[in-house]
């Protein structure tokens, strides 16, 4: 599952420091210069495509060697010990100057982010988690990272792991990732051999550990509070926040959890600089981004790309365009199944970026764009998606285990039609009291898809049941 | 008394005591009997080190799926070895090992068919896999067929959504597949014989089919367009 975080479980001044550029930027600029970490202005105006030698995954399709002598040759590793050596003010720094947002779905500042974690010790040891527990539908973007390109997140971890000063990172990779599990781990047995990892790592007198950790096929453990309780051996049940997981997290100690590609990339903008990354997509929104494309198009593909990209410029030249024709298109879900679908029209010019979609009323999350053509049924599509929250909810929060199963109830007479046009409002009306009102965001997860369904296909929704019942009485 | 008490226990008690056969709690046991094989014992330790030693409850999972993969499922008294092994309570290993679903607690097919049919697979043609193995296995979801060689399951995203449909046979995905591949794998499995894990329309992994849009050139050297670092010498580690 994403990593979405809701903005209100935020203490007060996380929600200030959460609220990046704009506030802070303006009132620096008139006096002072803009205090280090402050990601230069964009100039750009047209983003995408992206040039071959600024890509971050250069095995992305596991065309060359994965193991260590083909990574070693592709530049990862390279002057590692420099990087850990300069500290963890300076990684941070960097990482807040190249505006990274993290890439589980949240889109939270990673700077800022791990930036949470170099408080005062308590003499607890810190850990660093990297979220590999990847199963929102749509969404297969740390499983081409993990079985292609290990080493970027091996290599991730260390320098991640020395910003926030941590000991050990511990990769929850979910279960059915065994191949890729074991490319992990054969990667991180390289890099212990090779002394890159573990005690005096690359030499720097740093010790720092890396752990896989499988899951066992639960969905909601992507939630971090899920996943860390799945860490320590229980039920994969979100806790209560506060206590954030940077005060007590895995076993009890200040921890973090991140997304893999959050991670894997860290090396290159800590090589190339924050500088470089900052000059990809709009401002706040800067960076390459892993971008899944599956669904009805002609050639579905994972591909990187600049943010801000056009969704139409990256359907129509990566996944050689919807079946059929742009014409032929009804709608996309642009970011997992968890955001909210976009009809057609929307789609023709909007942008790929956190706040492109945002203005869209619909969400990043992951990148994962699902693309359905006019053949679909976009009903039993997103009825599809709310059997699969009914089956994935923990059941800790009423309103998740019983307002889901009713949105199932619901969406499966819609399907057939079988229902009253007064029903879509108390679907809507359920769908907000579910929103919000849950420990974890998959209750918001779960709603999003069905407000999306109701906010653009309400008259798909009428017509059929006008057919049913014209059946019905024929 | 004892009559009073029986429809009382017998809620509690498995389908085949309540049937009234008799009680054999050693046969029972002996049936059950769980042990770490030597090899397997080895793993378990490698894996303990890997947590702070007064949390090895963490290990809980991955112990389980060793357990699973030792006895093909997992009985009572596996997840009680397991319990036994990182000191926790058995009821809690036990409520652990039931909220995951590829935990088996009861015995499963040798090939464990799971066919995605989550949006994306469905709307590539997953609901078709689905059916067609329905058909050709003759079983329906969650079955096992009567000689143990098969587990069918309909799931939900196996995380290959770019290489849809997607089927999974025990920890190999197979990808981009269509009804004739579909057969030929399932034909391979009755035959004990498992074909190697992939997409099978010709692709190698998830780039866009016939011709790749990007990473065309070789992958740049080492240190390309690396940013100036001072000496770190000068400046001690902070």
């Amino acid at each position: 599952m994403a990593a979405i975080v809701r903005f209100n479980l935020l203490t007060k001044p996380q929600i200030v420091a959460a609220l990046p550029a704009s506030l802070h930027v303006q009132r620096f600029q008139s006096t002072q210069a803009p205090p280090p970490g402050t990601p230069p202005p964009q100039t750009k105006t047209k983003f995408g495509p992206l040039a071959d030698e600024d890509r971050i995954f250069t095995n992305l399709y596991g065309r060359h060697d994965w193991r260590l002598k083909g990574a070693l040759k592709r530049g990862d590793w390279y002057k590692t010990k420099e990087i850990v050596l300069k500290g963890a003010d300076w990684i941070v720094n960097e990482i807040k100057t190249s505006g990274l947002r993290g890439r589980g779905g949240a889109g939270f500042p990673s700077g800022m982010k791990w930036s949470f974690m170099n408080k005062p010790g308590d003499g607890r040891p810190k850990y660093l988690v990297v979220n590999a527990d990847e199963g929102e539908p749509g969404t297969c973007k740390d499983r081409e990272i993990m079985r292609h390109d290990p080493h970027k997140l091996v290599e991730g971890c260390l320098i991640a792991g020395r910003a926030m000063g941590a000991q050990a990172a511990y990769i929850y990779i979910r279960g059915e990732f065994y191949n890729e599990a074991s490319n992990m781990q054969l990667a991180i047995a390289e890099a212990y051999q090779a002394g890159l990892i573990g005690k005096n790592a690359c030499g720097t007198g740093y010790d720092f550990d890396v752990f896989m950790h499988r899951g066992a096929g639960a969905y909601i453990c992507g939630e971090e509070t899920a996943l860390i309780e799945s860490l320590e051996g229980k039920q994969g049940k979100p806790r209560l926040k506060p206590p954030f997981p940077a005060d007590v997290g895995v076993f009890g100690c200040p921890t973090t959890v991140t997304n893999v590609e959050t991670v894997a990339v860290a090396p290159t903008i800590c090589r190339r600089g924050g500088v470089w990354f900052a000059s990809f997509g709009r401002t706040r929104n800067s960076g390459t981004k892993l971008f899944n494309i599956s669904g009805h198009v002609n050639r579905p593909c994972t591909v990187e790309e600049e943010m801000s990209i056009p969704l139409k410029e990256l359907i129509e030249r990566h996944c050689g365009g919807v079946t059929g024709g742009w014409d032929n298109l009804l709608g996309v879900i642009p970011g997992g199944s968890s955001t909210p679908i976009i009809p057609k029209n929307v789609c023709d010019d909007v942008i790929m970026d956190f706040d492109g979609l945002i203005a869209a009323q619909t969400s990043l999350g992951t990148a994962a764009i699902i693309v359905m053509d006019k053949s679909t049924d976009v009903i039993k599509a997103i009825a599809r998606l709310i059997s699969f929250y009914k089956h994935e909810s923990c059941g800790q929060c009423t309103p998740c285990r019983e307002g889901i199963g009713w949105m199932n109830k619901i969406m499966t007479r819609f399907v057939k039609g079988d229902a009253q046009p007064a029903e879509i409002d108390m679907l809507w009306e359920i769908s907000k009291q579910i929103e919000g009102h849950t420990i974890c965001a998959l209750g918001d997860g779960a709603a999003w898809p069905v407000q999306g369904l109701i906010r653009h296909f309400r008259p798909e929704i009428e017509k059929r049941m006008q057919l049913h019942a014209k059946r019905a009485s024929n | 008394m004892l009559r009073l008490l029986q429809p009382v226990r017998s809620i509690h008690l498995a389908p085949i005591l309540r049937l009234g056969a008799p009680l054999n709690a050693t046969e029972i046991r002996k049936t059950l009997k769980f042990e770490f094989s030597k090899d397997n014992q080895r793993r378990v330790k490698a894996l303990l080190a890997w947590y702070p030693q007064a949390e090895w409850k963490g290990a809980l999972l991955p112990l389980l799926d060793i357990a699973q993969r030792q006895q093909g499922w997992l009985s009572i008294s596996a997840v009680q070895a397991v319990a036994e092994t990182i000191k926790i309570d058995p009821m809690e290993a036990f409520e652990a090992a039931q909220f995951y679903t590829m935990f088996f607690m009861k015995p499963r097919g040798k090939y464990v068919v799971s066919v995605c049919t989550s949006t994306p697979c469905k709307l590539r043609g997953g609901d078709e896999i689905f059916e067609a193995c329905k058909k050709t296995l003759n079983l329906e979801h969650g079955q096992t067929t009567p000689d143990m060689q098969f587990t069918l399951k309909e799931d939900y995203c196996m995380g290959a959504c770019v290489n849809a449909p997607v089927l999974a046979v025990n920890d190999d995905m197979y990808e981009d597949l269509d009804e004739k591949s579909l057969s030929k794998i399932l034909a391979d499995l009755r035959n004990d014989k498992l074909p190697p894990a992939g997409p099978r329309n010709g692709r190698f992994a998830s780039e866009p089919k016939g011709g790749l849009t990007t990473l065309k050139i070789p992958p740049p050297p080492p240190g390309f367009m690396m940013q100036k670092l001072p000496d770190p010498k000068k400046k001690k580690c902070q």
